[in-house]
């Protein structure tokens, strides 16, 4: 079972599986756990997939606004980095938090290295698949290297600015 | 000038533990060199020709005397004695062990001073005018804004993995324009209403590397307020849609031509429309605890000392010629803007020893306030000089090294590092820029042909600013041999625009001439006290080229 990493650094078990995007012509293979499938897959066949554990993923260069209205259905979602350097991941976890209002588990899969988790915890995601040679062990260091940010984000609606005020 | 507190302090001895911890990770083996580049990008570190380059940043230019001489003390302890100052505000040194860097880290955040952001696929150093708060014509001080900027802007989570790297430039003079905003990702430039309220227009797109471009008008009038939440819809636009397939079309201006401007500020009005009023929506309590930062210095209450001044200049030549260049008009009377040339013949633009580190943090010490500011043209400006201790400054300077009376003019040349330290040259830079240096040694004849923003780049990513000079120089490898490429016509002011090609490239033994019959074109045709650019917007570029390739 895979190890996830979570917003306080500590390691959980889970079961969920990324289930790929199936290539032209061939249907989703969905396994008999909970599982996570393209988040426009689910969109097209959502009454089909209704009381099982299923949640769905973004790929990077997908649009989160697909989902405007009906993401708290889900019990998770994941955003794929697919390396770690692509950056819209960040921007899709913000959307989903503080623009359609998501409050279950938001995950980083993919390309997750230790030294982003900081920058994905404060951008609302609250679990993270740490990329399986990495150490899981300094997690909890990475995800605090910084006590305070500058910037309002997903993880505090008062910025610097407005904390130095009062 | 902006002063840190303790929140400032805590992030940046963070920001050194940190990288600290990076870099031992990377020297374990347990960071490739992969996952290891940007985050020592991130804190400045490029690895290079010769050894690694380790870029400072210099918020919007300015420096205090302490952080000179903490400078001159790591180029001494750590380098080879020596630093270099950027086209983009900044201190690069040349020649510092990757081991070393945490710890010159944490010497710099002593004095409050960092590498954060000076490289990398984020957003770095925002720039600004270096006579800002003292020169007369000036909207407001742009520097509180530039401070607002670089906090909102450092260690931003959603936008440290940007497509390509991101620079805003903040100018507030309508007259001039010393920040180049037009070339930047994001220009603001300082506007008042028609109600006198203050804000931005907003310019995005513009950059010059290999597609140099001037930046479009996206917004004519963004109030001050709304400044961080429209920078964040413009960086949220750009994260998402920015082209990541392709490093040569990934900066923000690629994006803006392919969804036109006016497609572009659509995209950008429907993001900030989400979130115009949010936390991140400045206060003006914000603002003006900033600005309790820039407040004017204790100046003198003085008279304007045009007789003394007068009588200096009389019995003494040099410094007439020098008063009359490199010497600049203050708001306050009494005071001047002296602007220390590192364009001496001879030494490479911009290159400073430890020494002379350690002299201008003393001369900014007696005549200044303490306080410089780094330019884009790679000088130094002391901001706040005494009017009748003018001459005593400049007896100071002058065996500095520091007095060459060329401010603006042909030789005062913008040069990048080139072949001598760079990786990526195709073409050595500084024996180019020194060979005219020395061609046009006649003081007389230099300072009749006025303002010529001549600047030189070995490469096509333009760290010289060569596609904005009037008369620019870019190093191109053919076959193996060096080039020189010559432009005309470009500027980097408010009448921005990019350079014309003249025609085939040059060898370096012949650049000299070049230049020389450039400016005899020049000559020639001018009429009365028209400055080359216009001369050249007049007649276009056949003359020159006829004469050139004669
Ligand atoms: C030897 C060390 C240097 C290296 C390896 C280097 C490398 C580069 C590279 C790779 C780029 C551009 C490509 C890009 O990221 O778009 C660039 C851009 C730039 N560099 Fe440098 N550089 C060096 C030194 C300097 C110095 C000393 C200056 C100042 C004189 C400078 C000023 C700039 C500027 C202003 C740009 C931006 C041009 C634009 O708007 O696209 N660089 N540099
Ligand atoms: S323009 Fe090219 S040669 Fe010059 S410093 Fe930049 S990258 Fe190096």
């Amino acid at each position: 079972m895979p190890e996830i990493i979570t917003k306080d650094g500590s390691i959980k078990q889970d079961s969920w599986v990324v289930v790929p995007r199936p290539a032209d012509g061939e249907s989703l293979d969905i396994p008999d756990q909970p599982a996570l499938i393209p988040a426009d897959l689910w969109l097209a066949g959502k009454e089909h997939f209704e009381g099982r554990d299923i949640g769905v993923w973004f790929d990077s260069h997908d649009e989160p606004e697909l989902l405007d209205g009906l993401v708290n259905e889900l019990p998770l979602i994941a955003v794929n980095f697919p390396k770690f350097a692509d950056g819209r991941g960040y921007s899709i976890a913000r959307l989903l938090r503080e623009r359609f209002g998501y409050q279950h588990e938001l995950r980083a899969i993919g390309d997750v290295l230790l030294d982003q988790l900081q920058f994905m915890k404060r951008c609302g995601f609250d679990s993270y698949a740490l990329r399986e040679d990495k150490d899981a062990s300094k997690a909890a260091r990475a995800l605090n290297f910084f006590s305070q940010g500058y910037q309002a984000a997903t993880d505090t609606d008062v910025p610097l600015f407005r904390r130095r005020a009062s | 000038m902006y002063v840190y507190d303790e929140h400032d302090r805590q992030i940046a001895a963070e920001r050194v533990a940190q990288f600290r911890d990076q870099t031992e990770r990377a020297l374990a083996g347990e960071l490739s060199e992969d996952e290891f580049l940007p985050l020592r990008l991130q804190n400045g570190l490029y690895v290079q020709r010769l050894a690694p380059m380790l870029r400072i940043a210099v918020p919007y230019g300015m420096l205090r005397s302490e952080q000179l001489r903490r400078l001159a003390r790591i180029t001494r302890d750590y380098d080879k004695g020596y630093a270099h100052f950027t086209t983009r505000q900044n201190v690069q040194l040349n020649w510092p062990a990757l081991e070393d860097v945490p710890d010159i880290l944490a010497e710099l955040a002593e004095v409050e001073m960092h590498a954060n952001q000076t490289s990398g696929n984020c957003i770095r150093n925002t720039t600004t005018d270096q006579y800002s708060g003292v020169q007369v014509d000036e909207i407001a001080d742009p520097r509180p804004y530039c401070e607002i900027i670089r906090q909102w802007s450092t260690f931003h989570p959603e936008f440290a993995f940007l497509p390509r790297k991101f620079k805003v430039a903040v100018n507030a003079s309508e007259k001039t324009d010393r920040a180049a905003i037009q070339v930047h990702d994001i220009g603001l430039q300082m506007v008042r209403n028609d109600q006198g309220e203050l804000g931005f227009r907003v310019h995005v797109g513009g950059g010059l590397g290999r597609t140099p471009m001037v930046g479009p008008v996206i917004r004519d009038f963004l109030p001050e307020l709304d400044l961080l939440t429209y920078l964040e819809a413009v960086l949220r636009v750009y994260n998402r849609y920015g082209r990541r397939d392709n490093k040569f079309k990934a900066r923000i201006k690629i994006l803006v031509k392919a969804l036109t401007p006016e497609g572009f500020a659509e995209k950008v009005e429907a993001e900030w429309a989400h979130i115009k009023d949010s936390p991140t929506h400045l206060t003006r309590e914000a603002i003006e605890r900033i600005q309790g930062y820039f407040t004017e210095p204790a100046y003198d209450s003085l008279e304007n000392a045009t007789e003394l001044l007068a009588t200096q200049r009389f019995e003494n030549r040099q410094f007439d010629q020098w008063l009359s260049h490199n010497v600049d008009s203050h708001k306050k009377p009494g005071y001047a803007i002296v602007t220390l040339t590192m364009k001496k013949t001879g030494t490479p633009p911009g290159d400073v020893s430890d020494t002379q580190l350690e002299q201008i943090a003393e001369v900014a010490d007696q005549f200044s306030f303490g306080e410089v500011r780094v330019t884009h043209q790679q000088n130094v400006v002391l901001a706040d000089v005494r009017q009748d201790q003018l001459f005593e400054l400049w007896q100071c300077i002058e065996p500095m090294g520091f007095a060459t009376a060329n401010l603006n003019t042909l030789t005062d040349v913008i040069c990048c590092p080139g072949g001598d330290y760079c990786a990526l040259a195709n073409a050595k830079s500084i024996p180019v820029a020194e060979s005219i240096q020395r061609r046009f040694d006649d003081k007389d004849f230099l300072y009749d042909l006025g303002d010529i923003d001549l600047n030189i780049s070995g490469c096509m990513n333009a760290c010289g600013h060569h596609h904005v000079g009037n008369i620019g120089v870019l190093g191109v490898d053919k076959k193996g041999q060096e080039f020189y490429q010559v432009s005309l016509g470009g500027s980097s002011h408010h009448d921005a625009t990019i350079g014309k090609i003249l025609g085939p490239s040059f060898a370096q033994e012949d650049m000299p001439d070049v230049i020389a019959k450039i400016i005899d074109v020049y000559v020639d045709n001018r009429k009365q006290e028209e400055p080359f650019l216009e001369t050249y917007r007049r007649i276009g570029i056949e003359p020159f080229k006829e004469r050139v390739y004669a």
